[in-house]
């Protein structure tokens, strides 16, 4: 009887101690993005994004479908130009990658690099202006 | 008497026991998923930053009501 009765109540405890531990894990909704190595990264790419803006709006630059940029035009960029467009897209894909492995693993789980990726890929076209370029299943589409 | 009072309560830890059970994998799986509104909403918040868009309005002139900023709920 007594042995019952405290395994009853261990029980007990043990679903006290379950419902302890959803409720952090609720709580915990927003992902950590103040990290001083995403803000690194943010500042890098806000610095840079002046001057590939009129590549985006040219359509000499597009949006990927994996979350990067990429020269899709390099005609429309003027000889002197091209160079650079070719610096600044490598330059703004390292800080991309930086950035969702970051993400990933400044919240502690470094296997949503992925996912955190295909995210940021969908929300770059989401928010791209009319006229940028985006690859789509298909290929390059315009906005 | 005793008999009958000792079954139920091994009914009751039993019964508990399988509700442990079945609610602790529940908490591990709840932190394992990709928290996918969360990353939607953290990737809003730096494609803003990164492309100077405010609340989603191209980046034209500035924004007239600069006193407040919508960032009533990222605070951590």
């Amino acid at each position: 009887m007594n042995n019952i009765r405290i395994t009853y109540t261990f029980c007990f405890m043990l679903l006290t101690a379950a419902l302890l531990v959803v409720s952090p894990a609720y709580a915990a909704a927003d992902l950590e993005i103040n990290t001083p190595a995403i803000s690194g990264i943010k500042n890098s790419m806000q610095a840079r994004h002046s001057q590939l803006a009129s590549f985006y709006a040219s359509g000499a630059v597009g949006l990927t479908r994996d979350g990067m940029i990429a020269v899709r035009d390099a005609n429309s960029v003027p000889l002197a130009q091209r160079q650079s467009v070719n610096g600044l897209v490598s330059a703004e894909n390292a800080d991309r990658n930086a950035l969702y492995k970051e993400i990933a693993t400044g919240n502690g789980h470094p296997e949503w690099e992925a996912e955190v990726r295909s995210t940021f890929a969908q929300r770059w076209v989401q928010k791209a202006q009319p006229g940028w370029w985006y690859q789509d299943g298909s290929g390059w589409a315009k906005k | 008497m005793k008999n009958i009072i000792n079954n139920k309560w091994s009914w009751a830890g039993i019964l508990s026991t399988a509700a442990v059970a079945l609610v602790l994998p529940a908490c591990v799986t709840i932190n394992i998923y990709f928290p996918a509104a969360a990353a939607e909403k953290a990737a809003d918040k730096i494609i803003d930053e990164v492309w100077k868009l405010q609340d989603g309005n191209p980046p034209s002139s500035q924004p007239a009501d600069q006193a407040a900023p919508s960032t009533s709920t990222e605070t951590k």
